[in-house]
């Protein structure tokens, strides 16, 4: 609290002999202390607020689905928004569009290179967005003739000078949002491939992505090898805030569903909660069990459960109000690398290094 | 992070902090010298004569237009009355003042907050009990009241800067009992006092104008309260903690769940009308929500505003190949004068917005967005609520009961391309055969049996 400063500070006037660069001096002097105050103070922690809201029951989460096909590593999954079909891609390159609800696969491309780290699903429900090592994201158009060749009606509409490790369509089919290990992340028109915003702050690789929740504004928040989550205003370009606390590479961001907040998985094996008014970090989801890193992470739908991959092949599921673990999913035979809620909330989806995606409710 | 790219000292954005400056320059600044007040000696202290006399040779003006800058300068609270406290006005005379630690100078970076004020209250309550004045006493009662939750913190904060106050120096402490009062007055006046913290009405930020990178922080513990509120208000909504009705149709195989819940079903379920409540962002969000919010729009003739919120965001997220198209159609529609859909804002806005659609940009828009969504917001969504239309869908909504049994086969939905595709055709035989009631040809899209009705006039 501001008002338990060191009242020398607070009480000295001008002194004899002092010019506005002492005045300057001193005022720099008041801010450290103050962020040491701020600091030492850290008001109240989320999980003290949360001590009277009720604990969680106990929990039945199962595999309802199993999505075989692939035949390398899954990299990366979206869901579609009529909260069944979904689309993944995979270290061999491929693309594949399913219908999760029956495990009938609707689509596949072939990328023409490998490690297909990104792909998205466009709000249509028309076409996917996908790339990797070719430094690009390519929107394919879905086509219900079984016999066309997607790949001949791809647009390529970003490009990055290093791999593209995410991507998401903004709130239409006409934009896309990048992010890529060259530091970078942009906004794209899909039509002409025009570059609309760049995003320049991070360090090092840019990892993942995540959109504001569309009545919290136009911002998104990404994370990177500099173990730097920054929130950007995606019309001025800027960093309008930032966020180092991890002691790794952020591997995941995703916002809570109000907007208010958001979350991060890290190779420092934690996932933490930073809210975006308090601009700070409010949570830490850890165990001492857990010493593998966290590589994805997505809230459920009224924010009360954060679930996390990791790279141990488990997920992990914090109460996040009080911080604690209520539950460890096992099934995947190796690495989780991209877990998402579906679109309704009713489940949520895991991909992983072991070829499978499954459907957990 | 931000408070290091915002100093205190933000000469640019705030010209009176360089007067302040200068007026305490040692040699060239404003005289002062200890005073002996009641007991104590108070450091540093001014006459108001010297102030203003100061301030008319500085800036080369007349002494009354110095007198009204010195009493901006006290209203601010920069300068504080060590006499006569609660008027917060420069008297050109023998009165004392001091000038105000740069500490409790008004901050941008933070509003100023009830808590901060509750634990002010609190600790002069705990100094001497019966200290509080009338006005005092009624903030302080209404503070405990709406503030209960977390009165023991409050207290407990209390309790330790009065601990921490009396470790100090006695003459230290009567003059940081005086800043902090000052700051007090300024920020919470008594009744009848004049500060300059009443802005008027809210103003809309320039969206032509510099980014503010200094972040006004919230106090962390008003930020998680509003994290566990919000989860706690959806938890019955969370599949995962509350049973889908009738059933998770990743669990059972049965997908009424998904076919009750699809876009724009003619009756929505009971659960969907709940989450429409809980603030406009979810009622617009959700396209069933939105129509039944155009519908209740309509009826009260200012269907306009909604229709320009959605051609903003048309603008926003589409193709940059037709944004200047689509920008001029948005003006001739909705803001040019005698326009056909004209909606109301603010001359200022208005004026921004025309300038910046000389040059369109995907955001030229916002200004003029904002200030729609907010009046939309702030206005029609509670009387939205209150309204017999959406009285009558939430009377018609459907409660369907809870059932385990398992779906035999899992049925295979209609792909989007094909949703697409008969979206499409629709809008094209509603263009040629005149306007109807979009709700109507929604409701048909989605096979609940509805007729389109004959075109009106």
């Amino acid at each position: 609290m501001r008002f338990s400063i060191n009242p020398e500070m607070a009480t000295q006037e001008v002194q004899p002999n002092e010019t506005l660069t002492n005045l300057k001096a001193e005022s720099d002097t008041l801010k450290t202390k103050l962020e040491d105050e701020r600091a030492k103070l850290h008001d109240v922690e989320l999980h003290q607020v949360a001590e009277k809201v009720d604990g969680l029951g106990q929990f039945i989460m199962k595999t309802r689905r199993t999505l075989k096909g692939h035949g390398n590593k899954v990299l990366c999954m979206d869901w579609c928004k009529d909260k069944r079909r979904i689309v993944s891609s995979s270290q061999d390159g491929k693309v594949i569009v399913w219908d999760a609800f029956t495990t009938n696969k609707e689509h596949a491309v072939t990328m023409p290179c490998t490690w297909v780290m990104a792909c998205a699903y466009a709000p249509s429900g028309c076409a996917v967005a996908c790339g990797g090592l070719d430094n690009k994201c390519s929107v394919y158009p879905l086509s219900l003739d079984k016999n066309e060749n997607l790949a001949a009606k791809k647009k390529s509409v970003a490009m990055h000078t290093n791999y593209l490790s995410a991507c998401s369509f903004t709130n239409s089919d006409m934009q896309i949002l990048t992010s890529s290990g060259d530091g970078t992340c942009a906004l794209w028109d899909v039509e002409s491939g025009q570059l609309l915003q760049s995003f320049h702050g991070h360090a090092a690789d840019v990892l993942c992505l995540d959109l504001a929740p569309s009545e919290t504004g136009n911002t998104f928040v990404s994370g990177g090898c500099d173990k730097k989550a920054n929130v950007w205003d995606m019309r001025s370009g800027q960093c309008i805030q930032s966020f180092e606390t991890h002691e790794s590479d952020i591997n995941s961001v995703r916002y809570y569903p109000s907007g208010d907040a958001f979350a991060s998985g890290s190779d420092d094996a934690t996932c933490r909660l930073y809210d975006l008014r308090a601009d700070r970090e409010v949570a830490i989801y850890s165990k001492e069990s857990i010493i593998f890193g966290a590589s994805s992470v997505d809230f459920s739908l009224s924010g009360r459960l954060l679930f996390g991959g990791y790279n141990d092949y488990t997920i992990n599921v914090w109460d996040v109000l009080k911080g604690t673990r209520v539950s460890i999913l096992f099934g995947h035979e190796n690495r989780v690398s991209t877990l998402r809620l579906s679109p309704d909330g009713t489940a949520f989806c895991s991909g992983s290094w072991d070829h499978t995606l499954r459907i957990w409710a | 992070t931000s408070l290091a790219e915002s100093p205190f000292l933000s000469v640019r954005d705030r010209p009176e902090q360089a007067v302040m400056l200068e007026m305490q320059d040692p040699k060239t600044g404003v005289k002062s010298q200890p005073q002996k007040l009641v007991i104590t000696t108070i450091p540093h202290a001014i006459t108001g004569e010297d102030v203003v006399t100061w301030l008319a040779n500085r800036y080369t003006i007349e002494a009354e237009e110095a007198w009204a800058l010195g009493t901006m300068l006290v209203a601010f609270g920069y300068i504080y009355p060590l006499q006569d406290h609660k008027r917060l006005v420069i008297k050109p005379d023998t009165s004392l003042y001091r000038f105000q630690t740069p500490y409790f100078w008004p901050a941008q970076q933070w509003p100023v907050e009830d808590t901060d004020y509750a634990i002010y209250l609190a600790k002069r309550n705990i100094r001497k009990k019966g200290v509080l004045e009338m006005h005092e006493q009624e903030q302080y009662n209404s503070l405990h009241k709406w503030m209960n939750h977390k009165w023991d913190f409050i207290v407990m904060q209390a309790k330790e800067q009065y601990r921490a106050g009396k470790e100090r120096k006695k003459p230290d402490r009567t003059v940081f009992d005086c800043q902090e009062r000052a700051y007090w007055i300024v920020h919470r006046p008594p009744p009848g006092t004049v500060s300059a913290m009443d802005y008027g009405l809210e103003r809309m930020v320039d969206p032509n104008a510099e980014e503010v990178t200094g972040q006004s922080r919230v106090c962390v513990c008003v930020c998680v309260c509003v994290l566990v509120k919000f989860s706690i208000t959806c938890n019955k909504h969370d599949p995962f903690l509350a049973p889908c009705l009738p059933s998770n149709p990743w669990v059972t195989d049965d997908v009424t769940y998904w076919l009750l819940n699809m876009a724009n079903v003619d009756i929505p379920t009971k659960m969907r009308v709940e989450r429409w409540t809980f603030s406009f962002g979810e009622l617009l969000s959700d396209p069933r929500g939105r129509d039944d919010f155009r519908l209740f729009l309509k009826k009260e003739f200012s269907g306009e505003n909604l229709a320009f919120w959605e051609a903003c965001e048309d603008l926003k997220w589409g193709t940059a190949a037709t944004m200047n198209e689509k920008a001029q159609q948005v003006y001739k529609t909705f803001l040019a004068r005698g326009a056909p859909r004209w909606i109301n804002i603010d001359g200022k806005t208005m004026e921004v917005t025309v300038k910046g659609l000389k040059h369109p940009h995907r955001y030229v828009l916002d200004a003029a967005q904002t200030h729609i969504f907010m009046l939309m917001k702030k206005d029609s969504y509670g009387r939205y609520l209150k309204s017999p239309v959406f009285k009558d869908t939430q009377k018609k909504a459907i409660g369907p009961d809870q059932h385990r049994f398992r779906s035999v086969k899992r049925r295979p939905s209609i792909s989007p391309i094909i949703v697409r595709q008969q979206e499409k055709e629709e809008r094209a035989r509603m263009a040629t055969s005149g306007p109807v009631d979009i709700t109507q040809v929604m409701s048909k899209l989605s096979n609940k049996g509805k007729e389109v009705p004959p075109p009106k006039k």
